[in-house]
């Protein structure tokens, strides 16, 4: 049933200070909603407990990219259309790009925000697997100062995470350190444009003369989180690509995964890609580093 | 159910022309356009933003309006599809919708224009790719989307299509 309007209230607070101030006034009460492509939807369903929403779209300390020596720096409220723009993201995050090129058509792309996509926790959402893959930190700011937290470990369950109800997501930073490394991205959905993934895969590897120094692999849609497979990247860790190794961690992804069965796809199909696209990945690492 | 929200005033610019808004806070973009301002060339579909029927530029970006509530777009510009032409001229995008046959039963026809016309703004020269990937989130359930794509290839080549 839609949501009866004037049950609603909404604020646009000046700036951070003011949010912040909000959120630890009456923690838990407010909803902060940046671009509204997924609460919108849900508001619009009346499926929505909060009754307050905090606009944070236009809170410019949320906003920009910065460059230094050794990060990128993002604004949570960096869209998926300002990621593909900007130049050093697409010259040394390709898999971040890629995902924010596949994430829905450009009206979402120019509305949804990274943070949200983190915040929001879908286990489905398509730009962690490779935030996952470039060992990203989240800032999250309240009143009571700022505190950095790896975004490996953020999620701690179905839609739960380290974020207290006081606190906002502000910044994700990204270590400029896998330039050299090399990078695989596929989301398998039903269709090309606007579509959920079903699995959907980023991976990364530092090759020397054909053996595997170093690995990251993490998925979407495949378990109640976003996933990175730490046992499998542990089995490609000093190895070289062949049959065997491909077979392995085949065989490891499929014991760390845990697909379901839902309206979008099944486990046995989940099951089955998500090794198809690990086996994709080592191939085209044995094709590029030999 | 309590009102605990009263309606708040916002100025923004649509089509060109200053308007002052007195609206919920949370009530969609797309039914002020259409139920305060009258403005019903926008289209709902979906109501969820997996169409882009409602699609209507908001600074210079297209959004989708159902997914946009009201107070955020205070001191914005809008454009919607009764923007595009002017007095009795349509746009070229408009023309070559005609021209190509893009448009059966119409519903998706005003966010495909607005998209069009976004892409031809941003991309000079955008190849099939391109156009592909910029109509990408607006679904159409008569054309087969052949004609819609034919008919952004003809505006490309008439003068006039980038504005």
């Amino acid at each position: 049933m839609r949501s009866f309007l004037p049950a609603y209230e909404m604020q646009a607070p000046q700036d951070l200070a003011a949010a912040l101030e909000m959120l630890a006034h009456e923690p838990g009460a407010w909803r902060p909603l940046a671009g509204g492509t997924d609460l919108m939807v849900l508001f619009e369903a009346g499926k929505l407990a909060h009754k307050k929403f905090i606009s944070i779209w236009k809170l410019d300390e949320l906003r920009g990219i910065s460059v230094s020596a050794s990060h990128v720096t993002l604004g949570a409220l960096t869209t998926y259309t300002e990621i593909q723009e900007h130049p050093e993201l697409r010259a040394e995050f390709p898999l971040l790009c890629q995902a924010a090129r596949e994430t829905g058509g450009v009206a979402t792309q120019n509305r949804g925000t990274l943070g949200g996509n983190i915040v929001n926790a879908s286990p489905a959402a398509d730009s962690p697997p490779a935030l996952l893959v470039y060992d990203a930190e989240l800032e999250l700011v309240s009143m009571r100062g700022s505190r950095w937290v790896p975004y490996d470990g953020f999620h701690t369950g179905y839609k739960t995470t380290l974020l207290r109800p006081d606190e906002l997501l502000r910044s994700i930073r990204l270590p400029r350190d896998k330039q050299t490394w090399l990078q695989y991205y596929r989301k398998v959905g039903t269709r090309k444009a606007q579509a959920i993934s079903k699995t959907c895969l980023a991976a990364a590897a530092r090759l020397e003369s054909g053996t595997i120094r170093d690995a990251r692999l993490a998925f979407g849609s495949v378990a109640p989180t976003v996933l990175r497979c730490v046992r499998t990247e542990t089995i490609l860790r000093g190895g070289h690509v062949d049959a065997t190794l491909i077979r392995a961690a085949r065989e490891s992804v499929a014991a760390e995964i845990a697909p379901i069965d839902d309206l979008r796809s099944t486990a046995a199909y989940r099951l089955r890609v998500s090794q198809n696209l690990v086996g994709e990945f080592l191939e085209q690492l044995s094709g590029d580093g030999a | 159910m309590p009102e605990v929200c009263g309606k708040v005033k916002l100025a923004c610019t649509v089509n060109g022309v200053k308007r002052t808004l007195h609206v919920y806070p949370m009530a969609r973009l797309l039914d002020v356009l259409r139920e305060e301002l009258g403005l019903t060339g926008t289209k709902e579909g979906c109501g969820e933003g997996e169409c882009g029927a409602c699609a209507v530029e908001l600074d210079g970006r297209i959004v989708n309006s159902c997914l946009v509530p009201a107070l955020q777009v205070g001191g914005s510009e809008i454009r919607t599809i009764e923007g595009l032409a002017t007095s009795d001229q349509l746009h070229t995008v408009q023309e070559a919708f005609i021209a190509c046959g893009g448009a059966q039963c119409g519903i998706c026809t005003p966010g495909m224009v607005m998209a069009a016309v976004n892409l031809l703004g941003r991309l000079p020269n955008p190849n099939a790719a391109d156009i592909r990937a910029g109509l990408a989130g607006n679904l159409c359930r008569c054309t087969g989307y052949m004609k819609i794509f034919d008919a952004v290839v003809r505006a490309l080549q008439s003068p006039g299509a980038k504005t």
